[in-house]
């Protein structure tokens, strides 16, 4: 039985490895037919990054790239949720602030990167601005929703029993709400590298974008697959380890069968 | 006490009540029987607080209400112990002891320790109904208003439950207000028994009975109940066709009425 379940949980994961492994190999292929100024191996990108961690190069540039995207994850998180559960409560506030941040979600990601370098300058905040800036609409459309569907017969029973407000939110309101947030913080979070990472090459300084951008101009290909080597490594280490165990918490927690015992 | 007093109340599609009265005192059952649609669960709602009358007025000078809703409303992320343990927290019980209690309720419901920590959606629809009745049971309440809290259970189980809501009337004084549209279930466990016509609701039948213990005088007793004029235009009218007898169907809307009524035996 338990030999049972390590083998289904195993098999998605030898898959994955295959995917990744088939993917390596169309990089080696795509080396060896386009040559290493278009493509270098991607043995000596693996080289090339071990030795950039090893000379202890890669972590301070790591440091400013985490504290980019985790600070403006963070900061866009509290705003979106704190933005999302007000406007869900208070029904005009909701209804002014929905086209607002239906406005601020389709502004491209790229777009607030510009207009950030000309307000904070290339060394100040942009990325982390530019990574606040892309999560606040997408963590406030999750709360206000999640605040919005709201069951009413769970609000009803805990008025028949009289439950005070603390009791409410614990049990019954940030339940519903964390159902609907936690999915659109796991995507903020994904998207927090990526738009930190590029707006680091455009404006430059000393986080992996701004070291890729440098390595981009001297044409060092490998340093640059390299620091993106990185990238996907801080990606997959933050799936692992945030975002795998809140996709395990939601999951545990999701009410998966019908609830209704009577008609 | 609960008292409807000249109670109306309209929806947009029409009246469900006018001019409605009803009083429930300490210490007795009363069923409400009557056609689906006729505002029984409105009445519940009503002595809920969960709505208010357009006219008249509904008194429930009964400190403790609970509420056992057609559906279980159980809190999907939380475990069954928790769920009926809610009810307490929300009255101020401090947190071993409403641990305690509601396990100790849910014991006597056939729930085992694994079960008390399973979420409502790995709990069967049986299980979740009974964890709802036992979160209404487990503040000692003074009314219990049910809304067809039986109506998914198995025979066997129904009867245990039957039990245990008479018990809280006969051991400890409650008052119930009980909607079925079971006729045998209604003179098993009824002190009173009062019958609505269509909508708007009035009560065209309020007869004091006995609870009923053994198969053959419920179904005697169900029997003499339809039987009743007033009775019989109110429950087996067809729609449009008030007063045309149709064949009696116990629980209608909820399985196919059986050849035979299956009895609870005792």
């Amino acid at each position: 039985m338990a030999a049972g379940a390590m083998a289904r949980r195993a098999a998605p994961l030898a898959w994955g490895g295959l995917g990744l492994l088939a993917l390596g190999l169309a990089w080696e292929a795509g080396h060896r037919a386009f040559g290493p100024f278009v493509l270098p191996a991607p043995a000596e990108a693996g080289v090339r990054l071990a030795a950039l961690l090893a000379d202890g190069d890669a972590w301070p540039a790591l440091a400013v790239t985490a504290g980019n995207a985790l600070g403006g994850w963070l900061a866009g998180a509290l705003i979106g949720a704190g933005l999302g559960i007000a406007g869900g409560l208070v029904g005009p506030l909701g209804a002014a602030l929905r086209p607002v941040v239906t406005v601020t979600l389709g502004v491209p990601p790229i777009a607030w990167v510009v207009l950030a370098l000309l307000w904070f300058g290339p060394r100040g905040g942009a990325p982390a601005f530019t990574v606040l800036m892309t999560a606040v609409p997408v963590v406030f459309a999750a709360a206000f929703q999640g605040l919005a569907a709201r069951d009413p017969r769970l609000g009803e029973m805990a008025t028949v029993y009289g439950a005070p407000l603390l009791l409410r939110l614990r049990m019954l309101i940030l339940p519903q709400l964390l159902d609907h947030l936690l999915p659109a913080l796991a995507t903020a979070l994904a998207l927090a590298f990526k738009v930190a990472v590029m707006a680091e090459v455009l404006g430059g300084g000393v986080g992996i974008g701004g070291r890729i951008a440098t390595a981009r101009a001297h044409l060092d290909l490998v340093e640059t697959m390299a620091w993106i080597l990185l990238v996907v490594a801080v990606l997959l280490v933050c799936d692992g380890l945030l975002l795998a165990p809140l996709r395990r918490l939601l999951s545990a927690r999701r009410p998966s069968g019908p609830v209704s015992a009577a008609g | 006490m609960l008292r409807f007093e000249r109670v109306g109340l309209r929806y947009a599609d029409g009246p469900v009540l006018a001019g409605f009265d009803l009083a429930v005192a300490p210490g007795e059952l009363v069923v409400l029987l009557g056609p689906s649609g006729c505002g029984k669960t409105t009445l519940l709602r009503l002595a809920a607080r969960l709505a208010a009358p357009s006219t008249g007025r509904v008194v429930n000078r009964f400190a403790r209400t609970a509420v056992v809703f057609q559906e279980p409303r159980l809190l999907p992320w939380w475990s069954a112990l928790d769920n009926v343990a809610f009810a307490l927290a929300a009255r101020g019980v401090a947190p071993a002891e409403r641990r305690g209690r509601a396990a100790a309720l849910l014991g006597r419901l056939g729930f085992s320790t694994a079960d008390l920590r399973k979420r409502p959606a790995a709990l069967s629809g049986g299980m979740q109904g009974r964890t709802a009745i036992a979160r209404a049971l487990v503040v000692e309440p003074d009314l219990v208003l049910m809304d067809e809290p039986f109506a998914a259970l198995d025979v066997g189980l129904r009867r245990d439950l039957q039990d245990l809501v008479r018990g809280a009337v006969d051991r400890d004084g409650a008052a119930v207000l009980f909607v079925t549209h079971d006729v045998t279930e209604a003179v098993r466990m009824a002190d009173r028994l009062v019958v609505l016509s269509r909508r708007p609701a009035r009560v065209v039948h309020d007869v004091r009975t006995r609870p009923e213990a053994s198969p053959a005088a419920i179904h005697r007793a169900a029997a003499a109940l339809l039987d009743t004029p007033a009775v019989r235009a109110a429950l087996l009218a067809r729609h449009g066709e008030p007063g045309q007898p149709e064949r009696p169907q116990i629980r209608p809307g909820r399985q196919p009425a059986p050849a035979a009524p299956s009895w609870p035996a005792r």
